[in-house]
């Protein structure tokens, strides 16, 4: 079942397949397989799961960064990969991603402003002091002190660092920003910080966020909808309340009740789900379900049909056999 | 399981005097750089009593690692100096001899890393590398040692060890090698673990088992746990004690249920304020202005004073670690006239308030 393309939709994407092939060459390692969802203009809307279970792969997708290898990825209702080349490279300044580790994203032999500069030279967009002056917006946008430029990325802290990289993405004024674990490598402190210049930004600037995370507290602060992803595919995805809250699929509820709670004992309560084992290889994923090796009310049922993709609620979408029955009984 | 069942946290839990397992005064670390010798950490005090669970929470750099490392004296080789003492069940680890020390080290104290990998060797297998140490301490039999690995593995929850026990660690979960580490770092049964980010690199959900299990270790055998992280949340599950550090010093010791309800420092009170789980959905977070000062260029007095919202004078004198009743320490002098939100006032309206009545 595939939901109908919105026209509020800045990207849809529909039964995404992408595989990799493995070193030996044997077995492809389906990363995501089929996909489908759409992202509104102007949300939020986080991607969280373990790690392997394909966020990042889904991220690069969507900004084309790598093919997808069955299904497809429209922007705006146009798939860009129809385009000429030439707009094509033009289109894509318009969907940008920004990873976790700023170390890796910055020259450590450029300077700041230059790094920061590189995009608009690349796409060789305006005059020179065009140009410069779009990076001094950009940098003053994120907030940080122009005789920064002059410096090297290793006199800044990690903080700044990302605040750099996220500028880089600004100058090219991008309408959507893939964010993949963007505030996993910062300090408490400053991830704060970090995640309310990302909220600015998106009321300033219009910007969309595919906001990828593995930490439950981040991507339901910052979010509007969230969709948990389990070995290559999505098994829940709603608005972030209902998600986080009133959680329909098994193992979203085993994934918040792990989340460790800053709290004293007396307001933990104890109904937590300790999920055996870990997450299977998906090279060769479970049959059925691909959740039913951990999860505690598998039935027989699951380990021979797929479980339908399905809307139980409004806007609210499962794939389990029995998210509509209590206790997931079969009965 | 157990992992419903918080454990016993009461002000009694915090240790110090005659009991305690190990104590550590005046502790600082000291390192031979290009820029000449820097003070990594300085004046660390606290203890441990036997079989407590003691959380060192804190920043990037501010000194945790280095802090479990001494205490091995596992420190890299550009180490200028050791001030201060570490005394563990009679002996000065600071000063005792490298025999001494090697006779402590994997026996009655232990270390397990965030990357289990890199502690483990490739080329043997997993029972060897765990029967190796119960050897080289203890001196037991082949089949003994084997057999005492085998009961080890199963313990920390591996499944079907007979068939594990001969594996290579590239044949293992990242899950698994920790449990692996976990088991080589108690077969000797030691009296103190120290874990050093020990879930970071792994999942949530089996961050929650290796917790589990770290937790229910240490109340069978009485194994005093010094978990180091920067994740309250894995503190608050796992500890029964918090000690928070900032620049090079313990800011902060107290039961954890204490730090999170009511929070002595300015610091740990605004640590608490920053976590998303704490704040209104959508809402701007509360952060900390401003960054941790350079180890080059530490001001003299509190090292917290250029972020604080409380600075005074009187903020720029040295500021000792007080002691503030019910066997807490708190390393600032305005602390009794200050009265800073913690984890409670906060939760209320955040959505972790409606995350701990579901499902
Ligand atoms: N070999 C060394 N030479 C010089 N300085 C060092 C050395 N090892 C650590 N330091 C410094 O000592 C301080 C404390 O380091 P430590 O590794 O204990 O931090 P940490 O609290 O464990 O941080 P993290 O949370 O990032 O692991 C840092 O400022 C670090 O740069
Ligand atoms: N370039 C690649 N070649 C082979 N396998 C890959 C590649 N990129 C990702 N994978 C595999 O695809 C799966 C999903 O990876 P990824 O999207 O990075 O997950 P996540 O971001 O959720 O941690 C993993 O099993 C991973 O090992
Ligand atoms: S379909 Fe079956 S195995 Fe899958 S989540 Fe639902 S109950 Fe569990
Ligand atoms: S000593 Fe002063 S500056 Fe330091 S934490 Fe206390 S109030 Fe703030
Ligand atoms: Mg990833
Ligand atoms: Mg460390």
């Amino acid at each position: 079942m595939t939901p109908q393309a919105a026209d509020n939709a800045i990207v849809s994407v529909r039964d995404l397949q992408v595989g990799f092939q493995t070193t030996d060459r044997r077995a492809v390692v389906k990363a995501v397989d089929g996909v489908s969802f759409d992202v509104r203009r102007g949300e939020t809307f986080g991607i969280i799961g373990e790690s392997g279970s394909g966020k990042t792969t889904i991220g690069r997708a969507l900004v084309f960064l790598l093919k997808p290898s069955g299904g497809a990825i429209l922007h705006n209702g146009i798939d860009p990969l129809a385009m000429p080349r030439q707009q094509f490279q033009s289109h894509r300044r318009d969907y940008q991603i920004i990873f976790q580790d700023p170390n890796a994203a910055l020259n450590p032999r450029m300077t700041i402003l230059s790094s920061v500069l590189e995009p608009l030279e690349l796409a060789r967009a305006g005059s020179k002091a065009e140009r410069l002056q779009r990076a001094h917006e950009a940098m003053d946008r994120v907030g940080l002190p122009l005789d920064l430029g002059e410096r090297y990325p290793h006199q800044l802290s990690g903080g700044q660092k990302q605040r750099v990289v996220i500028a880089r993405a600004l100058t090219l004024r991008p309408k959507m920003i893939v964010c993949d674990e963007v505030v996993a490598a910062l300090d408490m402190s400053i991830r704060g910080d970090v995640l309310n210049l990302f909220a600015e930004l998106q009321r300033d600037l219009g910007l969309t966020y595919v906001f990828i995370t593995h930490d439950l507290a981040v991507v339901s602060h910052i979010s509007e909808r969230i969709a948990v992803m389990y070995l290559g595919r999505f098994v829940e995805l709603g608005p972030t309340e209902k998600v986080s809250e009133r959680p329909l699929h098994p193992y979203t509820q085993a994934l918040l009740s792990a989340e460790p709670r800053p709290l004293p004992s007396t307001m933990r309560g104890n109904n937590r789900i300790v999920l055996q084992g870990e997450i299977p290889s998906p090279i060769d994923p479970p049959s059925g379900c691909r959740f039913r090796t951990r999860c505690q009310y598998a039935q027989a049922v699951c380990a021979e049909k797929t479980p339908d993709w399905r809307e139980l609620m409004p806007d609210h979408w499962v794939a389990c056999h029995f998210a509509d029955r209590p206790n997931f009984s079969p009965n | 399981m157990a992992a419903d069942q918080p454990a016993q946290r009461g002000s009694e839990a915090v240790a110090g005097g005659p009991q305690a397992l190990m104590s550590v005064r005046g502790l600082g670390i000291r390192f031979k750089t290009s820029h000449g010798v820097w003070q990594a950490t300085r004046k660390i005090d606290f203890d441990i009593a036997p079989g407590e669970r003691v959380g060192i929470v804190g920043e990037s750099g501010c000194g945790k690692t280095i802090t479990g490392l001494s205490i091995l004296r596992l420190l890299p080789n550009n180490l200028a100096g050791l001030d201060g003492s570490i005394h563990f069940d009679g002996t000065d680890l600071a000063s005792c001899s490298t025999r001494q020390m090697r006779a402590i080290r994997g026996r009655r104290i232990a270390m397990i890393f965030q990357e289990p990998m890199s502690a483990l060797d490739p080329v043997f297998t997993v029972g060897h590398q765990i029967a190796e140490t119960l050897r080289v301490h203890t001196g037991v039999t082949r089949e003994e040692a084997r057999e005492r690995t085998l009961d080890m593995l199963r313990r920390v929850g591996i499944a079907s060890p007979e068939r594990r026990i001969d594996d290579y660690p590239h044949q293992l979960s990242g899950g698994m090698r920790q449990r692996v580490m976990i088991a080589a770092s108690l077969i000797c049964g030691p009296q103190l673990l120290i874990a050093d980010e020990p879930t970071t690199a792994l999942d949530v959900t089996v961050q929650a088992q290796i917790l589990e299990l770290l937790r229910d270790l240490s109340e069978t055998s009485n194994t005093a746990l010094m978990l180091i992280t920067h994740d309250l949340g894995v503190v608050a599950e796992t500890c029964t004690r918090m000690i928070t550090m900032y620049a090079g010093e313990v800011i902060e010791d107290a039961a954890v249920d204490d730090a999170l309800v009511r929070p002595l420092h300015p610091y740990t009170s605004g640590l608490l304020r920053s976590l998303p789980h704490l704040s209104p959905r959508h809402g701007k977070l509360p952060s900390i202005p401003g960054r941790v000062p350079s180890i080059m260029d530490m001001p003299n007095g509190c090292r917290f004073k250029a972020r604080c919202s409380h600075a005074v004078a009187g903020c720029e004198k040295e500021q000792a670690l007080l002691d503030a009743g019910n066997g807490r320490k708190v390393r600032c002098w305005r602390f009794r006239e200050l009265d800073l939100p913690g984890a409670l006032q906060h939760a209320a309206t955040a959505p972790i308030a409606a995350m701990v009545t579901s499902p």
